[in-house]
């Protein structure tokens, strides 16, 4: 399972100040916090900063690397920032997320996926729109797999995102969302997925508990990577929990050893 | 009870039904268009934007009154004397070129049409040109504008130039909002109002053609 770090991103007030504070100190301590509590990649993205996008991934990308060794995941969809990000990025395999099928968008960042052999989050997303449906978003997915492999992407490093809607005003996002997952497996069964969850309980109350539910519901079909706080404990429990029940975890080994760490709560 | 009472009522429960019923009823009974507007169908939805705004009330509630008071609107709408309808503000709004993200529009569409204004949405994917056509053709007192990407947040940038290349800029007020929005960006490129979220955005418009 990989656990993207959602945390450092300058919606997120608090690191909007820091950021703009240059309070390395703060930025270090979300990250190392991340990765203790059980995140793959951190996640970096200062996208609505756009008159200085550039200057501060740098500096982001720079200040997180003096504390963790840690992978990064560059988030941006604007090609300069996710660049300059990407050239700094010295610990594994980079991901870029994320490219779509909008045509502009994917001529710019395709070189950069090539250029650093990053991981790549393939967002659901065309010129024709928002997808509604999962045949909408299957057209985007095998346009969007022919062109990424046809260009040397490896399956292996590309992670497709069904781009989750709030079921509080689409109520059917999470059933077509799970619908897609189903026919991504049946149609490539060597890539990966990667989606933001937490969209799908917008405007409706107790959203973790929807969120972790949607977690148990996209694992069971095939889901393998999600960004999400991986500091909420309880999501963390029904991660590895789901993991252990699905077959995937070796003599349960992943479950007990996060329990060792108190990763998880009950 | 009297009859606007329970048509707030109904609009209230998001009953569309009787929403339906009682506006016919209404109509047939011989009150006045605009008072069936006024004093029962916003009635409802007064109820519901704070209630929505508290977090008592959610988004798919919110959605269900809104469509119980379309099918009211629609009743009404037609029968409304042009002097009533020139009383009424009109709200141009649009998502930003690039951006193809509707929800958060919508909402927004919605609470203004609740707010009594008249609202003409121009959809998603908006260019700066069809702004400045929008607002020659429906001459509205403000315009709004979403972005829910970071990339089409420029694109905020580009129609607020465009409107006052057109030379009408002192025309009309300009709120924008969406998720990676901030005041501090709002007052960059020039707007007349950050919204956090679709409460404040009717609240705000409100407030704008009250001080005009």
């Amino acid at each position: 399972m990989l656990i993207v770090g959602e945390l450092i991103n300058t919606s997120r007030k608090a690191i909007s100040e820091a950021v703009e504070g240059k309070d390395a100190q703060y930025i270090q301590q979300v990250a190392r916090e991340q990765l203790e509590a059980g995140a793959s990649y951190i996640d970096v993205n200062c996208g609505n900063k756009v008159f200085n996008e550039v200057e501060y991934m740098q500096w982001l990308v720079t200040t997180i690397q003096e504390a963790v060794q840690a992978p990064l995941c560059i988030d941006s969809p604007n090609p300069q920032a996710l660049e300059a990000g990407l050239a700094l990025a010295k610990y594994g395999t980079p991901m870029i997320n994320s490219i779509t099928d909008e045509g502009p968008r994917f001529e710019a960042i395709l070189p950069l996926v090539l250029k650093y052999k990053a991981k790549v989050v393939a967002l659901c997303m065309d010129d024709h729109g928002m997808p509604e449906t999962a045949a909408d978003r299957m057209r985007v997915v095998d346009s969007l797999y022919r062109k990424l492999t046809a260009a040397g992407v490896k399956d292996d490093d590309i992670y497709f995102d069904p781009l989750v809607k709030p079921v509080s005003s689409v109520q059917t996002a999470g059933v077509e969302v799970l619908e897609t997952i189903k026919l991504i497996k049946q149609n490539y069964p060597d890539v990966h997925f990667m989606c933001g969850l937490s969209n799908v309980s917008y405007g409706l109350p107790n959203r973790k508990v929807l969120n972790r539910l949607f977690v148990a519901q996209t694992m069971t079909l095939g889901m393998d990577g999600y960004i999400l706080n991986p500091t909420d404990k309880s999501m963390m429990g029904v991660i590895y929990a789901g993991a252990t029940l699905l077959g995937k975890d070796d003599y349960c080994m992943g479950y007990l050893k996060a329990h060792r760490k108190g990763i998880y709560e009950e | 009870m009297s009859n606007f009472e329970e048509l707030a009522e109904a609009v209230y429960q998001g009953d569309d039904e009787a929403v339906i019923m009682l506006t016919k009823s209404l109509v047939e009974s011989g009150a006045k268009p605009m008072e069936i507007v006024s004093n029962g169908l916003l009635v409802g939805m007064d109820i519901v934007a704070p209630k929505f705004k508290s977090g008592e009330m959610f988004i798919p509630e919110v959605m269900m009154c809104a469509r119980a008071l379309g099918e009211g609107l629609k009743i009404v709408k037609p029968l409304l004397s042009t002097e009533d309808s020139a009383s009424v503000s009109t709200f141009v709004m649009g998502t930003v070129k690039g951006d193809l993200h509707d929800i958060g529009k919508n909402l927004v569409v919605m609470l203004l049409e609740s707010g009594g204004f008249n609202v003409i949405d121009i959809g998603i994917d908006v260019a700066p040109e069809t702004f400045v056509e929008a607002i020659k053709e429906h001459k509205p007192q403000i315009v709004g504008m979403c972005a829910l990407l970071t990339t089409t947040m420029m694109a905020m940038q580009d129609t607020i130039d465009a409107i006052t290349e057109a030379g009408l800029r002192d025309k009309v007020k300009i709120l924008v909002g969406g998720a990676p929005l901030y005041p501090e960006f709002a007052e960059k490129i020039g707007a007349d109002g950050y919204c956090v979220d679709a409460v404040a955005c009717k609240e705000m418009a409100a407030q704008m053609v009250v001080n005009k």
